[in-house]
């Protein structure tokens, strides 16, 4: 046929359809044939190096059913692998921390750094749920960014609360106190929270009702101050503040308190104040926590504002 | 399907087929090797190509003991004559950003791609990468000939050294460029022993290639297919750009020059029909064609035309830089005179100042301050009201600083947590958490402005303050 070529001079292959319909032979450019077959090879060698084709599931073998690739990469390995760095950068400061109180930790800028920003993690998954992202509290669950603690703000109470729990208890008053008693308490505790004195019939039943057994004698929830500083408490809360142990605070809520005390099996509507152990021997969440990570915490609790 | 066309489209199908051979598609398949003419425009074209040296010999300059001019990126500060700007600071780089797309805005406006033409790095490396092909392979018609040529002994020597040197220009061209980063002296040092990182090695080895390829193979397929701006500034462009234009009133109709014919007797236009000015085009395009996107508006067309006018004795300027209006006979409205050199004008000056003020503002220190969102505020047993802040001190100065931080308000107050001054590493944001206390009878309403300060002395016992205001928050009432 191109011997017969009807059509010369404009490249094309000798085959003719129809006498004038013809193919011509326009190739690509060579850049783009190259890249072409670039790609080409790049996708048999990526298939060699790396996981890549799925195999027929009778043909699967354990462990997955693709080609593994002569590399030996797998995702998890590479995300292992990284996870190893960072526990190299951490180990400076873990070892360090490890071998500190946590007053010692509180002393080092760079390290109480470090040890806030690892706590913060912890108190998201372990505390926040209760405490408040901030630790700002939640009603029911004490604030930890202020300075009324119900056992002790000093690091080595801290660590005792998260360590071995909390459980308040405070007895159910309405068999016990009459109707007009039970008044008068809640209006006493009122007056005192707002600032005031406090009468002197409230103090009088205050005293000889036996309230002053875990609130103290001052109604700060204080029981004695020992020489070295550091206070005695049952966990009673301070009454003569104006930070409500029990939401929303006021008359209403210091009257439900009296009567229904914290606590108290058998007893309907009694207060629920339970702090579980995360590192002790007792409760539910038993060993969930390791030392180190009670210590940070502590710091972190602290230093949200209220550490003593 | 076998029906000829009727004879009455013959006439506009013989129109089509007369203007068809203007309509090439430059798409690379032959290789254009363009004659080197002298003129005017040439020798501007390697003047201004020769702001590049800058590129090359920047890095070794020297300021105060350091490198002049430094990107650190590892560190994150880029020292610019003994100022270091942190990325803090980083605002200034889209004013400056600005400043050079505007920049080059305006001169397209005005007179065209002289970017393109002079400038741009593609046509500069391009044109260097000729010129040294023209040293070893000779003239245009003597290189398409060794193209064809078979592969002997002096082909492969020639070839081999175009393309040694091609890699050795790209090679430092990669070196030169990593050396704005990681520091010229330290560059020489640890390169060639195998002692710089990967992304140096990697850097350089892209730059080599990319300036092989680019400059070497691609040239004006680049400036055809591959570059942004080449493709945007044809909206930029106007009646009023001066590019250079080819006078068709005065050339056309070309014909050639016929022997023994004197001037005078020359019924056609000035244009010889010579095609000097295709010969030269780095693009290939024929600028008789009028403005396309092909034409880089270097000049070099002009100073070929020129020649042939000289020889042929005929004025000069048959092509020449001028505005379509001019050429056209209109009235050509000054350059000042335009709205569009205002605008830009004024957008330039803007960015420039913004410039300028972050530079002479660039303080020692600076402090942010983060207040506490949970909770927002803590009332405390003795009844007053207590806000969390986390300030952020960066010390952008070249040593390390003992920060004292205070802090006041409107309502007596307490700070705590500032007690002992903060030291601050040379080039890094360091936190401190600081508590706020102040009586809740003391508070005039839910905020009340706080204002921290920050204060150093630095080594040579300038004063440096820095401040920043914040709220503190207490109980509605």
């Amino acid at each position: 046929m191109a011997d017969h070529n009807p059509f010369p001079g404009e490249n094309n292959t000798g085959h003719f359809w129809d006498d004038n319909i013809r193919e011509l032979n326009n190739p690509p450019p060579k850049w783009w044939m190259i890249a072409l077959w670039v790609s080409i090879a790049w996708f048999v060698l990526y298939g060699i190096l790396y996981p890549m084709y799925p195999v027929l599931p009778w043909q699967s073998q354990e462990g997955g059913g693709f080609t593994k690739g002569v590399l030996g990469w797998t995702s998890i390995k590479e995300f292992e692998q990284g996870m190893e760095q960072v526990a190299e950068v951490r180990a400076q400061y873990e070892t360090q921390i490890a071998a500190m109180t946590p007053e010692q930790i509180l002393d080092d800028p760079g390290l109480t750094q470090y040890t806030l920003a690892s706590a913060k993690v912890l108190f998201g998954d372990y505390c926040a749920a209760c405490h408040g992202s901030g630790g700002q509290g939640n009603p029911g669950y004490p604030v930890l960014a202020d300075d009324d603690w119900l056992y002790g703000g000093s690091m080595a109470k801290i660590v005792e609360s998260i360590t071995n729990g909390r459980k308040g208890a405070m007895t159910a008053h309405k068999d016990i106190l009459s109707e007009a008693e039970v008044d008068q308490l809640s209006q006493f505790t009122v007056s005192l929270a707002d600032g005031g004195e406090g009468s002197e019939a409230g103090w009088k039943l205050f005293n000889d009702k036996g309230c002053t057994a875990c609130h103290g004698q001052q109604a700060n929830g204080i029981l004695a101050e020992l020489p070295d500083g550091s206070i005695v408490t049952v966990g009673a809360a301070n009454l003569t503040d104006s930070i409500w142990r029990f939401e929303p605070g006021g008359y209403e809520s210091a009257k439900h308190t009296i009567l229904y005390g914290v606590n108290q099996p058998g007893v309907e509507q009694t207060r629920d104040a339970v702090m579980p152990a995360f590192g002790g021997s007792a409760g539910g969440l038993e060993g969930k926590l390791e030392s180190d990570q009670i210590k940070k915490l502590a710091v972190y609790v602290h230093s949200l504002g209220g550490g003593q | 399907m076998n029906e000829t066309p009727s004879r009455g489209s013959g006439a506009a199908m013989d129109e089509l087929y007369a203007e068809a051979h203007h309509w090439e598609v430059n798409t690379g398949g032959e290789t254009i090797h363009a004659k080197r003419m002298p003129g005017k425009w040439r020798r501007i074209k390697w003047l201004a190509s020769s702001v590049w040296l800058i590129f090359f010999l920047g890095p070794y300059l020297r300021w105060n003991g350091s490198q002049a001019v430094l990107f650190d990126i590892p560190n994150r500060k880029y020292h610019l004559f003994g100022v270091t700007v942190l990325p803090q600071d980083f605002w200034m780089l889209s004013l400056l950003l600005l400043f050079f797309a505007i920049l080059l805005a305006v001169v397209t406006a005005l007179v065209g791609r002289a970017y393109c033409g002079y400038f741009c790095f593609q046509t500069v490396w391009t044109d260097v990468f000729t010129w040294i092909e023209e040293k070893l392979e000779g003239s245009p018609p003597q290189r398409r000939k060794l193209d064809k040529a078979p592969l002997d002994a002096s082909k492969v020597r020639i070839k081999v050294l175009k393309h040694a040197i091609w890699l050795l220009i790209g090679f430092f061209t990669g070196f030169s460029f990593v050396a704005w980063f990681y520091g010229a002296g330290p560059l020489w040092r640890d390169f060639f022993v195998g002692d710089a990182n990967v992304a140096v090695y990697a850097s350089v080895a892209l730059f080599t290639l990319g300036t092989y390829l680019l400059a070497g193979w691609l040239r004006e397929q680049v400036c055809f297919w591959l570059c942004p701006y080449a493709r945007i500034q044809g909206v930029m462009l106007d009646k009023t750009t001066v590019v250079p234009t080819y006078d068709e009133a005065r050339g056309e109709p070309r014909g050639r020059l016929q022997k023994g014919q004197s001037s005078a007797e020359r019924t056609v236009g000035d244009c010889v029909d010579c095609n000097q000015c295709v010969a030269v085009c780095p693009t290939g395009v024929d600028i008789r064609n009028g403005q396309q996107e092909g034409c880089i508006t270097c000049g070099l067309c002009i100073d070929a035309c020129d020649a042939v006018m000289d020889k042929v004795g005929k004025p000069r300027g048959l092509i020449r830089y001028a505005s379509l209006d001019e050429v056209e006979g209109k009235p050509v409205k000054p350059m000042l005179m335009r709205a569009r050199v205002w605008v830009y004008t004024g957008i330039l000056a803007l960015a420039l100042v913004g410039i300028m003020y972050g530079l002479s503002s660039l303080e020692a220190i600076e402090v942010k301050v983060l207040h506490e969102r949970a909770p927002l505020f803590v009332q405390l047993s003795d009844g007053s009201v207590q806000n969390k802040y986390t300030l952020k001190v960066l010390n952008k100065s070249g040593q390390d600083l003992t920060v004292r931080v205070s802090a006041e308000s409107s309502a007596p107050m307490t700070l705590l947590g500032a007690e002992e001054p903060l030291f601050a590493r040379s080039g890094e944001v360091t936190p401190m958490i600081v508590f706020v206390k102040i009586k809740r009878s003391d508070l005039p309403g839910e905020t009340l402005p706080v204002t921290f300060h920050a204060t150093t002395t630095l080594s040579d016992n300038t004063e440096i303050a820095a401040e920043r205001e914040s709220a503190f928050f207490g109980p509605s009432r």
